[in-house]
């Protein structure tokens, strides 16, 4: 399995690489690429590895994450992030995947979130957290978007989204709205989705996380998050932190009732 | 680049200034500390980055962006940033072409990830068509192709392209397009070198 992707991959790169020279946009190839490989995104080699690590003993309780409660029970998994972010009673928080997952990984598993937090990106324990994320968000694949945000304390993280979405700061006074906020605009070739329509969110937010081309790694939507805000030349936005679960539940709750594409697939 | 921000007030003033409601403000509150316990610190990128200044605070609240209080104190600071912005220190408006279209192409500098040694890239071509013979260029901002053979290089001109990249705020407070000259991004040469990309008849940019 890991051979065929590799090879193929390797082929798929190359006639990437020398094609955009002929082609007036990006998305043209990338939609090309996608079709090739509808039938196996590399991001199957995350949801394998996430399935077994799901399934295994871990962390100093020497428990498996079989118990863990993603909004629709205890271990249920299908339609899971569909409907994330959302409101946690035990936790009294709004939570999206990844901070869920943390949550679970310390109650079930024993492994203190600071450890997750003060790590790294496909690194560690991140390594884990982003394959059991990849298990997670295929079981969504195809389903609709169900983040209606009725519950107070989801309407109130939906407002602070908007709020940390218009906020301009940093030397390049960029906002997430800077780039997201225009029907068909682009940075150099990427097409960039408006995400203040239900349909540009529905495409933005559904599509992530991804596999993404580039950099030949599988990104969860706080790993993109954080490359936005780098980006946009603002400080590095903490792991989980509620200004992730904000613009994520933002996203989410303008994109309800589109269809999930995870895992996507990106330059 | 920490030191670059002079900050004239607080967010969280001014929009309580401009928002009259509790609900508003509860909002802010909680918005202030989400955002300081949400970031931290890394490389070049401070936590002084979050602190707005006027035009960053008022820009960022499309509820309070086009009220008539805002749009006063808008006014206000386009002039104060036209008063700001410095005439090329030897007169000369134009560098090279050349070496601005090496500024246009980079579009590197001022992330956690970047360093202050190496020189930043205007990052132009992110957003502006400018040179017909490079097809991949954003569109957020205006098509630049052809700038200098349209308009020509009168005193006008030179001006007014000199003021835009130094500081685009200066005529619209709320212009996406970076502050060139007032955040440091880059270097006078850098900004005349942009200049003769736009405007220098031998330019690609008017061929």
């Amino acid at each position: 399995m890991k051979k065929k992707y590799a090879s193929f991959l390797l082929a798929s790169l190359l006639s990437l690489s020398t094609a955009p020279a002929f082609s007036q946009s990006a998305s043209d190839e990338i939609a090309k690429y996608r079709e090739m490989i509808a039938e196996g995104n590399p991001a199957e080699l995350y949801e394998m590895a996430g399935e077994e690590l799901w399934k295994q003993s871990a962390g100093p309780k020497k428990a498996t994450l079989e118990k863990c409660d993603l909004g629709l029970g205890p271990g249920v998994v299908d339609g899971a992030s569909a409907q994330l972010p959302r409101y946690f009673k035990d936790t009294d928080r709004v939570q999206d995947l990844e901070s869920r997952l943390m949550t679970c990984m310390e109650t079930l598993q024993g492994i203190a979130q600071a450890e997750v937090i003060g790590g790294a990106f496909a690194k560690g324990i991140r390594k884990n957290i982003e394959a059991i994320v990849a298990y997670v968000v295929t079981h969504s694949k195809d389903m609709k978007i169900n983040v209606p945000a009725t519950h107070p304390k989801e309407k109130e993280m939906v407002a602070l989204g908007k709020k940390m979405f218009f906020f301009q700061g940093g030397p390049m006074d960029f906002s997430c709205a800077s780039c997201h906020s225009v029907k068909d605009q682009r940075i150099r070739l990427q097409d960039l989705p408006d995400l203040t329509t239900q349909a540009g969110a529905a495409l933005g937010w559904g599509a992530w996380p991804a596999y993404r081309v580039s950099s030949g790694e599988f990104w969860t939507m706080q790993r993109r998050l954080n490359d936005c805000f780098r980006q946009q030349r603002l400080p590095f936005p903490i792991y989980g932190s509620d200004v992730t679960i904000a613009l994520s539940i933002f996203m989410a709750n303008k994109g309800d009732g589109g269809i999930v594409q995870t895992p996507g697939l990106k330059r | 680049m920490n030191t670059l921000y002079v900050r004239y007030c607080t967010t969280a003033v001014l929009l309580t200034c401009l928002s009259l409601s509790a609900q508003a403000q509860t909002v802010d509150a909680k918005f202030e500390a989400m955002l300081s316990s949400g970031f931290r610190a890394q490389g070049i990128a401070g936590l002084d980055r979050l602190k707005q200044d006027p035009i960053q605070a008022l820009c960022s609240d499309p509820d309070v962006r086009n009220t008539p209080t805002a749009q006063k104190v808008l006014i206000e600071e386009q002039t104060k940033a036209m008063a700001a912005i410095k005439p090329p220190s030897d007169g000369k408006y134009l560098g090279s072409w050349k070496a601005g279209e090496a500024v246009a192409q980079s579009g590197r500098g001022a992330t956690w990830s970047d360093t202050t040694k190496a020189p930043n890239g205007g990052g132009c071509y992110n957003c502006h068509q400018i040179s017909k013979q490079e097809i991949s260029y954003g569109n957020i901002g205006p098509s630049l192709t052809g700038y200098g053979k349209t308009r020509g290089t009168s005193e006008a001109i030179l001006t007014y392209t000199w003021n835009r990249i130094n500081n685009s705020k200066a005529y619209n407070a709320c212009s996406n397009m970076p502050r060139m000259a007032h955040f440091n991004l880059l270097t006078e040469q850098q900004i005349k070198d942009v200049m003769a990309l736009l405007l220098d008849p031998e330019s690609p940019v008017n061929k």
